[in-house]
């Protein structure tokens, strides 16, 4: 069978970490997670890697591979040049735990921080409510984000600028417009976004769009529009006047 | 004795943060303080895998569905060995735990008046499974997980518990450790609720995550509860088959509620060759018919592609056998041919089975909505577990509760697809229930510190043997095709018995598996304490297999292939006995009363 190099990042912080190759024998199909799970078996028992589902549907194995930040389990060995050593790193935007495993805390602290659901009062008597199909649609392409946090990897507010403690990332802005848009929610999180969660901070590279393994157009349906409610409240000339005159 | 070890308190703990989990928590937290330990990161845990959706008889779409028709369809599925007074709370209680979740923010797809969607699925007679499209258990766990975060419940994220602690008979906590560093704690309660998942793991093919190691129901075996109905492994009928790193990936049975036929390689739609009697009456003889259904006529009778779960396996392993399966050895499921019905169909597909079109798209460079797939019989589902009382999902031993797949009893011989997620959240609601009631009435109870340094010193053993000795991945992996091969989807008494004395052998070559290195975020280690747990559900599963010779639901067995109305009447139950040995007998099923009786005969 024909083998492959992988030169997997080592390490328990990243002050101390080296990269060390394994050659692992690869079949037709495998992704790069199968190969990690081979290495594990085969030479490194320790090796330390998170995963669970192995079908992009849970957001577990998150890595950086080649450079480009993607899930294991969806990077197929095939689309890959194994000509050369395949390299596999942890994601960068996060504190090294050990090996290829990441303290990614930060992103569930960000996320209690933001305002809960709350519905409008229920439609019907028997505690329901009716929405129209059109208007869950552009809330539920939100709401297939798996929490990979691939897109906070790649935001350079957060990898390059270290702006954590200023701007929630792409993750957390998605999540509020999700929350924004949801056809029954009665709470507003502009001021958050606009004050606390740095919203300004960016600046429309949409690279967490490109690496977003579920394709959700994280900038254009979920950022974008989030910025033009706060540009259209807090910046807009001439509701500025509309509000002053009306006391609105 | 001092304590070496941080102590977390709370009144009631849960283990597992999955549906069943997170409901029972959420649930808990309303009244006393709650904590949750998981294997893995919160939102995780393998719901997030869950396709189909969640059954409840809201008759959104079909006005005719009532508690009734949802209550007799389970029971018909579980081929009447279920518990049936859990088989009646799930019905009746499983809309308004549906409901609760969109008052939390979940986001059904609607019907055109904005109400919930509901859609077909296998044994479900109306259209009954609240969904969104194939991606459901994803927006339940987030919808509890979102809304968990908000109720005080503190979250202890990939912590593993290596057994329970008890005071006497009573359960009082729990011990384990941590995966970053390794380090051993203990959580000390008034009641705890196992929803640990289920034991994919035992198999080589299957759809489970490798968190499925069977740690609920071995932690309640060795507390001294009954594990009950362990003979009964779902066998999903479609797994992915190829490429070889995939096979066993689910492929949601919502491929077949939007309208999929399964064929075989001489292109022969061969699901209508072997229809069950007691499903003739509400199964098309005629494509033409099935069709129908899968597209809202009312008057129309269910395709056989939506029979149960364990018929469909069956059937696929049959054509397979026979020479007639597609090259890798699977059978081939259609969803493009609806292209000669609907227009537009390929968008119409992407559009219902997002996830599916990503997954083949992906994983195996197929594009569903112009070809078939490759599919075949995946271990997907554990319909057994730790027996419990069907009200308040307390165990045999005093505090300790269990809820979700790793509970038995709701489900019978054979599982309905889109029941486990409403089991989930209607189980997960009592358990914490009346886990949290138990906790406040019973306190806190003490600690055996003794049993603690046991456990413990029995954990750290894979390092004294070291990195030359066993390897506990190739332990692991020899479990599996052993399960795989000898106690599968067909069973023969002689593989069992060989599977039986081979588990032995395994169970000595595990203890003395080695790890190297040292405990910090150690996978292997991980590896080699999660052994005995599989290794003890491998070998309560041969047992009841052996015992019951006959062919019900999940369990068939090739030497009795018919089903025997000797075996009907009780549920098998192992728990360890005075010895420390495995020891089984059978439970007789309690009476059912008459008016639940009238209404499995209303809806026959």
């Amino acid at each position: 069978m024909p083998q492959a190099t992988f030169r997997i990042s080592r390490g328990d912080s990243a002050t101390h970490s080296e990269f060390k190759d394994y050659a692992v024998e690869i079949s037709e199909g495998m992704v790069v997670l199968d190969a990690v799970h081979l290495v594990q078996m085969v030479h490194a028992p320790d090796l330390a890697a998170r995963w669970n589902c192995k079908a992009g549907k849970c957001g577990s194995c998150s890595a950086e591979i080649n450079g480009m930040p993607r899930l294991m389990c969806m990077t197929r060995l095939s689309d890959l040049d194994l000509s050369v050593p395949v390299k596999i790193e942890p994601m960068k935007t996060f504190r090294r735990i050990k090996d290829l495993v990441t303290d990614v805390s930060w992103n569930f602290r960000v996320k209690e921080k933001i305002k809960k659901f709350k519905p409008r009062p229920a439609d019907n008597a028997d505690g329901t409510w009716n929405m129209a199909q059109r208007d869950v649609d552009r809330v539920q392409e939100f709401r297939k984000c798996i929490e990979c946090f691939l897109c906070q990897d790649v935001c350079h507010v957060l990898r390059d600028h270290q702006k954590h403690d200023e701007f929630i990332g792409p993750r957390f802005i998605m999540w509020n417009a999700a929350l924004e848009m949801h056809p029954l929610d009665t709470d507003d999180r502009l001021k958050e976004l606009k004050d606390d969660n740095g919203l300004g901070y960016c600046n429309i590279t949409k690279c967490c769009t490109k690496v977003c393994p579920e394709h959700i157009a994280i900038t254009d349906n979920a950022i974008i529009p989030m910025k033009e409610r706060v540009v259209d409240r807090y910046y807009d000339p001439l509701g500025w006047l509309w509000s002053k005159a009306t006391g609105t | 004795m001092a304590t070496e070890f941080e102590v977390y308190e709370h009144d009631v703990l849960v283990i597992g943060a999955g549906g069943a989990g997170l409901r029972a928590a959420i649930e808990a937290a309303g009244s006393c303080s709650v904590g949750v330990v998981c294997k893995s990161l919160l939102g995780k845990a393998h719901t997030v895998m869950a396709e189909g959706g969640m059954a409840a008889s809201m008759g959104n779409v079909d006005d005719r569905d009532s508690w009734k028709v949802h209550f007799a369809d389970t029971m018909r599925g579980g081929q009447y060995l279920n518990q049936w007074r859990m088989a009646e709370l799930h019905a009746k209680e499983a809309p308004d735990r549906v409901r609760e979740l969109e008052k939390w923010g979940a986001l059904f797809d609607r019907t055109k008046d904005g109400r919930i969607l509901q859609r077909n699925f296998g044994g479900h007679r109306y259209p009954r499974l609240a969904h969104v499209g194939d991606r459901t258990g994803l927006e339940l766990i987030r919808t509890l997980q979102d809304h968990g975060i908000h109720q005080g419940i503190k979250f202890y994220m990939e912590n593993t518990v290596v057994s329970l602690v008890k005071d006497g008979d009573r359960v009082v906590g729990a011990f384990g450790y941590d995966r970053e560093r390794g380090r051993f704690k203990l959580w000390r309660a008034g009641a705890v609720v196992l929803a640990t998942g289920g034991i994919g793991r035992a198999y080589k093919v299957t759809s489970n995550s490798w968190e499925y190691t069977g740690d609920g129901q071995a932690l309640a075996y060795e507390a001294g509860a009954e594990l009950m109905d362990m003979e009964f492994i779902q066998f999903h009928p479609t797994g992915m088959m190829w490429p070889p790193s995939v096979q066993g990936i689910l492929v949601t049975e919502g491929v077949r509620g939007e309208g999929g036929i399964l064929v075989n390689n001489q292109g022969k739609r061969f699901m209508f060759d072997d229809i069950p009697d007691n499903y003739k009456s509400s199964t098309a003889d005629k494509e033409e018919e099935g069709w129908r259904y899968v597209t809202g006529d009312k008057n129309a009778r269910r395709p056989p592609e939506l029979l149960t779960r364990d018929h469909v396996a069956r059937c696929i392993r049959r054509e397979v056998k026979a020479g007639r399966g597609s090259p890798h050895g699977g059978v081939f499921l259609d969803i493009s041919w609806i292209k000669e019905k609907v227009p537009n169909a390929p968008e119409h597909i992407r559009k219902k089975l997002p996830s599916m079109y990503h997954q083949f798209k992906e994983l195996a460079g197929i594009d569903i909505t112009t070809e078939p797939m490759e599919v075949g019989p995946t271990t997907h589902y554990m319909m057994g577990g730790v027996r419990v009382d069907p009200d308040s999902q307390m165990t045999n031993v005093p505090g300790l509760f269990a809820a979700g797949e790793v509970a038995a009893g709701l489900h019978g011989a054979n599982r309905l697809g889109g029941n486990s997620l409403s089991d989930l959240i209607v189980f997960g609601k009592r358990a914490g229930e009346h886990a949290a009631k138990w906790a406040k009435e019973n306190g806190r109870g003490t600690v055996d510190q003794a049993a603690l340094a046991a456990a413990e010193a029995a954990s750290l053993k894979p390092f004294e043997f070291g990195g030359a000795a066993e390897n506990p991945y190739r332990v692991q992996h020899d479990l599996q095709e052993l399960m795989q091969d000898n106690v599968g989807i067909v069973r023969v008494e002689e593989e069992m018995k060989f599977a039986q004395d081979q588990l032995q052998l395994l169970k000595d070559r595990a203890a003395k598996v080695g790890i190297s290195s040292h405990r910090e975020y150690n996978p292997g280690w991980h590896t080699a304490i999660d052994l005995r747990n599989l290794l003890l559900v491998s070998e309560a599963v041969t047992m009841c297999a052996i015992e019951r010779k006959e062919s019900r639901g999940g369990h068939f067995r090739d030497d009795f292939p018919a089903k025997d109305d000797a075996y009907a009447s009780f549920n098998l139950i192992v728990k360890k006995g005075e010895d420390g040995q495995m020891v089984m007998h059978r439970r007789p099923i309690p009476p059912m009363p008459d008016e639940l009786k009238q209404v499995i005969e209303e809806n026959k």
